[in-house]
């Protein structure tokens, strides 16, 4: 750790290193923003507003190929974090940059999607139902593309042996987004109740 | 190994203070703590200074119904409308939070638990830059065409989501954008506030050992970012049913109306208690200070705190017992919403007892701190009668509720922030503001602000409404004598905002020309009076080890009344 900034960076009176304790704290505002949105969904849902029977256009297959990228990609996070706990920073550079192809890949699926469901007419004006798959999923793509980008600039840090312990916090972040993710394809994805 | 990293980084701070900074550097830019303080405090008072203005000319308006307002001119109903609006935004948006919880967060939170700075100052400043853009996007809005958004700040829809309704369709956005962007302020600035108090507190100070009012600004951020997130959401579908056509809340569109008033006020009643709390801490400190004894029940209080924290969370239907909720649901919300009123009426009753046998001295601080309790008290009683669902239904949106919570915001936000600051100000600057003056600016603004605030209940009980901006169309609310009682509580405001030139003046002439402080001319125990006045740039010359809690005052067998945190025992010496 450097020894840069105020004696404050570097206390740890808890004991969880100040970065990390952060970014749950970011997590925690995080999970009730999507919370707040999910709610509101579900509310609609059960009070059977009309358009929601749209849930059955939505293509389970990609939403599942991209469930399975996404979780392939905080796996190769994972092994990035390791790396980088072993000194091993070239294999931690090369893991970020896995899980950031594996958010390019989830993104361009995304493109696909959005693509043929806008030539079929469903705008996100069409009806409250795409309304919310437009707005729940572009909200969790942007924090993919936001994740995407802090990787990347994370990556050549680690490269050069600096502020490894961003690996980590980078990690907890991609698998909050996961999380998300693992939330928001039940229930724009499968569900047709 | 802490201890090698603190040298090590103290002497890279040692080099740094030589290089000359230039004002733009020093005052503008700065990552120091004290300085993002008051930028924050400073914003603040100059947002207290229009949303007094607004109120000032709304209120002239309901006195003498149509005159030409002097410095505004006509105030026709579009425009009362906006100036009520942006009065209650700014007064809650850009006055309690960035003053209360930004502004003195950021001042004591290093200061009281006995480190440097915030444990991520480039975040600190990053939060004050979008609050202060959050600010100029408000201001900007009152000027772009068809003016500013009039619409309420609970900004209920279908009105704040279409613009042929309200007819103001970029105000109406402006300000969900303004108010958007103080919310990402305030979410980063609490997340810096939160970690610094559990990771960089001084050696020795444990959770029991931290000042009172640390931990409600604590709780308060922790409180904002639960409740704020379902409204962060809220706020993106009102936008985009703005801006893009989509019909979340648009019932013309399939939408839901009621969802958004669920959503606002799932945040808009943690938010009472989210600016109550640092008052209530800000309190503490003055009156333990003032009656030299220790705070009566530390950890009652802070039971209490979160007691009243968790119930906030289930008491927001209250506000709409007449918004077409189903009233068994009602009921539910009555009992919760009577039940807060226990933990706030314990905390009350603690800080009485501390009062009570306490060599009490009647400082500026202390005799804002004393009408706090007080008026505080009316605004919770009062809040009793809007609690039971019954009574609402009559009293809904009339003056009633205005007088009611005015007489919360006002003690939380005006009292409140005057107590700290005429408390704080010896640290802040390093001199004495003038104790005549600031009785006299006291006593000129408490008494304006009861007869401003209980005549309106009078009006309210009477059935007046709080959204019409001329009653004289309203024979039965055109009498005299209610015209009258407006005249007097109008009358009141005029008092009180001229009185507080007399503040200004003060504040102003005691920054130069005070008397100097010394270190510590209230002889308090906490850890910002061990360090000279104004502190310097890393604050404590030699980092403190805290021994004990932060309210040893007239302990038995001490030489003096009080016995700061970081003196070590006599054993030890």
């Amino acid at each position: 750790m450097s020894t840069h900034g105020p004696i404050a960076t570097h206390r740890t009176a808890t004991g969880i290193p100040t970065g990390r304790l952060a970014v749950w704290w970011l997590l925690a505002s995080e999970i009730f923003i999507f919370g707040g949105l999910i709610m509101c969904f579900l509310l609609f849902k059960f009070n059977n507003a009309p358009g929601f029977e749209d849930a059955s256009m939505t293509s389970t297959a990609a939403g599942a190929f991209n469930t399975f990228v996404l979780l392939t990609s905080s796996l190769t996070i994972v092994l990035a974090h390791a790396a980088s706990e072993r000194g091993d920073t070239s294999a931690s550079f090369r893991y970020i940059w896995f899980t950031i192809g594996g958010g390019l890949v989830f993104m361009l699926v995304k493109t696909y999607e959005y693509s043929t469901k806008i030539l079929l007419g469903h705008t996100l004006t069409d009806n409250i139902f795409w309304s919310f798959y437009y707005t729940a999923t572009g909200l969790h793509a942007l924090h993919v593309f936001g994740g995407m980008v802090i990787m990347a600039i994370i990556s050549f840090d680690v490269r050069k042996n600096y502020n490894l312990q961003r690996v980590e916090l980078i990690g907890i972040y991609w698998h909050f987004v996961d999380i998300i993710w693992i939330f928001l394809f039940p229930i724009l994805y499968i569900a047709n109740f | 190994m802490v201890q090698q990293v603190e040298t090590i980084s103290h002497e890279t701070e040692a080099h740094g203070t030589h290089h000359e900074m230039s004002f733009w550097e020093k005052y503008i830019l700065s990552v120091d703590h004290k300085i993002i303080g008051l930028q924050y405090l400073f914003t603040g008072l100059f947002m207290a200074a229009i949303g007094g203005y607004f109120a000032y000319a709304f209120r002239m308006q309901l006195a003498f119904p149509g005159a030409e307002v002097p410095l505004f001119g006509y105030v026709d109903p579009a425009k009362f409308n906006m100036l009520v609006t942006n009065h209650g935004t700014i007064m809650i948006f850009w006055v309690a939070m960035p003053v209360l919880i930004a502004a003195f967060g950021n001042w004591m939170i290093p200061l009281m638990i006995g480190c440097d700075d915030m444990v991520f100052p480039r975040l600190n400043r990053l939060s004050y830059q979008i609050f202060l853009a959050s600010a100029l996007v408000l201001i900007l809005s009152f000027f772009v065409e068809g003016g500013g958004f009039g619409g309420a700040w609970t900004s209920y829809p279908p009105l704040s989501a279409a613009a042929e309704y309200n007819l103001t369709n970029w105000g109406a956005s402006l300000w969900l954008l303004a108010v958007a962007l103080e919310i990402v302020a305030f979410l980063l600035g609490g997340i810096n506030f939160i970690t610094t108090t559990m990771n960089a507190r001084a050696p020795g100070m444990g959770m029991m050992d931290i000042p009172i009012v640390i931990w409600m600004i604590d709780i308060a951020v922790i409180l904002f970012m639960a409740s704020v997130g379902p409204l962060i959401a809220g706020a993106v579908m009102l936008f985009f049913d703005q801006r893009l056509g989509t019909s979340f809340f648009l019932p013309s569109g399939g939408g839901d109306p009621l969802l958004w008033e669920h959503l606002f006020w799932f945040f808009g009643h943690p938010e009472v208690y989210v600016v109550l709390l640092p008052t209530m801490g800000i309190v503490a400190e003055i009156i333990t200070v003032f009656s030299r004894k220790k705070l009566f029940g530390y950890r009652t209080i802070l039971y209490t705190a979160f007691g009243t924290g968790g119930l906030s969370f289930i008491v927001w239907a209250h506000h709409q017992f007449v918004a077409g909720i189903d009233p068994r649901m009602a009921n539910v919300f009555v009992v919760t919403t009577i039940l807060i009123s226990i933990p706030i009426a314990e905390m009350l009753f603690s800080y009485i007892a501390t009062l009570y046998g306490g060599s009490i001295e009647f400082t500026t601080p202390m005799l804002w701190a004393l009408s706090f309790l007080v008026s505080f008290l009316i605004g919770g009683v009062t809040g009793i009668y809007l609690g039971a669902s019954a009574l609402d239904v009559y009293f809904h949106d009339s003056y009633f509720v205005i007088a009611h919570f005015h007489y919360t915001f006002f003690p939380i936000t005006i009292i409140g922030m005057f107590a700290a600051m005429t408390f704080w100000f010896p640290k802040m600057f390093g001199r004495m503001m003038d104790e005549t003056l600031n009785k006299i600016h006291f006593w000129g603004t408490f008494i304006p602000f009861n007869g401003l605030f209980l005549p309106l209940f009078l009006v309210g009980m009477a059935g007046q409404h709080r959204r019409i901006s001329d009653f004289t169309q309203y024979p039965d609310l055109a009498s005299p004598d209610l015209q009258g009682i407006r005249i007097f509580a109008t009358v009141s405001l005029l008092i009180m905002l001229l009185f507080q030139f007399v503040f200004i003046y003060n504040f102003f002439n005691s920054m130069f020309k005070g008397k100097k402080a010394l270190m510590n001319p209230w002889r308090a125990t906490t850890l910002e009076w061990t360090i000279p006045s104004p502190p310097p740039h890393g604050n404590f010359a030699e980092m403190p080890t805290v021994y004990r809690g932060p309210y040893e005052y007239s302990v038995p067998g001490h030489d003096e009344d009080y016995w700061p945190q970081h003196i070590p025992p006599k054993s030890n010496v």
